[in-house]
């Protein structure tokens, strides 16, 4: 479970995150959503140690990551498993070892241990057969799958996707989305997922946070989202017109 | 000021807490390959080249009847040993290497590779930058003997393919008046050069922030000031070592 108590953040005087306070529950796929420029990608920041925040504290089962010592800080860290939003896989490096690159760094498995759980995990994606190409050969929606089996290499208690679909098509989107979600429900891992795509918000929010210029405007479970009466979140969700003609 | 201070800050980021030794060795070799083994052409060409002009402009300059031709040798040996080899050939490795530096570590940044390493765990700043470092700080002098070498042999080519010297005159020259202690400070050069050409190239890359632009910028900015602190460093050597 995460807490994250009273998070606020500014960046040269502007005010990007205005006291957040949220849970997020173990096993559950738990989304922040809303415009771009709301502040949920620093939110996730915060909540991952990339950004300080200015006022407030995130609890990892109890431990406060920003008021422990270092080495608590880093068994936290070594917990997390991150997707970026552009994969942020090594250039250099080929999928295989992408996805090793955690465990030569932080285990001191046997190199057959390696292997096998790098197999495993890149099987668990799909992506068995691309093991040996380098990142600029695979498409986008690989670079995602890739960037789930790194992230989930180490079998972490807490998964963050930061707009997992983002430059995908439909269809690309919602395997993507199946996979955390099935990922999350598989390992009882704590998952909390940055977008702004509705089919995400539809098929595998269970737990839905709404930003809107840094505040927390509205938080539930996906199947109240609909019969919100938040204007901003409201349009937020009938932005499109096929979704305004089925709401009416 | 402050750029100064976040530059220190920077420089104690690197020997913060690290890693295994044998990921560090890794990269060291990794890195000594793409900095130093890979800039041997480069340094070849300009070294050898430079060596040959310095010969052909000095025996131009020398006519006094009363001073011997194997001076042109001498002064080539000097001028190589002191000035061109660890000099010049840093300013063309701060161009090379320097740029390659900063937009490797800026693209990382840019594409979040740098924050994906830091939420591993892993001090992004010494995995990446410390390897950079050392592997500057030995290959350089390796590569600045081998300039120092190419730039004699360069003039001794020139020098006797055109006839302004004879090769007995010419190795009379490079023999004559030889200080070793030059030798000592043509090696002391390019092991400072190497630490702030690759210092200052990485804390460019390292907090670049935007997109390709910023990127190009990083790269130029750390090609200028690396060039700078290389001029500025090899003027206070001088003067403290010779």
């Amino acid at each position: 479970m995460i807490e994250i108590n009273n998070i606020s953040k500014s960046f040269n005087g502007k005010e990007v995150l205005k006291g957040i306070t949220s849970t997020f529950k173990k096993g559950e796929t738990n989304l922040i959503i809303g415009g771009s420029g709301t502040g949920k990608s620093v939110l996730l920041k915060c909540m991952i140690g990339l950004v300080k925040p200015d006022k407030g504290n995130v609890l990892y089962n109890g431990r406060d990551f920003y008021n422990s010592d270092k080495e608590v800080q880093q068994s936290i860290r070594r917990e997390m498993g991150v997707l970026f939003q552009g994969g942020a896989l090594f250039d250099s490096k080929t999928v295989e070892e992408n996805v090793r690159f955690p465990l030569d760094m932080l285990t001191d498995q046997s190199v057959q241990e390696k292997q096998d759980r790098v197999a495993f995990c890149l099987q668990r994606v799909g992506l068995e057969a691309a093991a040996k190409r380098m990142p600029s050969e695979i498409s986008g929606g690989m670079k995602k799958r890739v960037g789930i089996a790194r992230a989930i290499v180490m079998n972490p208690m807490y998964l963050f996707c930061d707009e997992p679909n983002s430059g995908l098509d439909p269809l690309t989107s919602v395997k993507i989305d199946e996979l955390i979600k099935e990922i999350t429900e598989e390992y009882q891992i704590t998952t909390i997922i940055i977008t702004h795509d509705m089919n995400s918000v539809m098929e595998i929010g269970q737990n839905i946070m709404f930003l809107y210029q840094g505040d927390k405007l509205w938080e539930g479970i996906s199947s109240d989202i609909i019969k919100t009466d938040v204007p901003e979140l409201k349009e937020f969700l009938f932005s499109n017109k096929l979704l305004r003609e089925m709401e009416r | 000021m402050s750029v100064i201070g976040k530059y220190f800050i920077f420089l104690g980021m690197l020997f913060g807490k690290g890693e295994k030794l044998s990921v560090y060795w890794r990269r060291l070799m990794e890195e000594c390959v793409g900095i130093g083994v890979s800039s041997v052409f480069i340094v070849a060409i300009v070294s050898t080249f430079i060596g040959a002009v310095s010969c052909i402009q000095t025996a131009y300059n020398l006519v006094s009847p009363i001073i011997p031709i194997s001076t042109v040798a001498l002064i080539v040996r000097d001028m190589s040993i002191l000035e061109l080899a660890p000099t010049i050939t840093c300013i063309v490795l701060a161009g090379k290497v320097g740029s390659n530096i900063a937009s490797e570590l800026g693209t990382m940044r840019i594409t979040e590779q740098v924050d994906a390493l830091e939420v591993m765990g892993i001090n992004s700043a010494s995995y990446l930058v410390l390897p950079k470092v050392i592997a500057a700080m030995l290959t350089f002098p390796m590569l600045v003997i081998f300039a120092g070498f190419l730039n004699i042999f360069g003039g001794y080519m020139a020098g006797t393919l055109t006839g302004v010297i004879t090769e007995r005159d010419y190795l009379n020259g490079i023999r004559d008046s030889f200080v070793p202690y030059n030798i000592f400070f043509m090696c002391v050069k390019p092991f400072v050069f190497g630490f702030l050409i690759a210092t200052i190239s990485s804390f460019k890359g390292y907090f670049t922030q935007g997109g390709a632009l910023e990127v190009g910028k990083a790269s130029t900015g750390a090609v200028t000031n690396s060039c700078i602190s290389v001029l500025v460093a090899d003027y206070l050597l001088a003067q403290l070592l010779l």
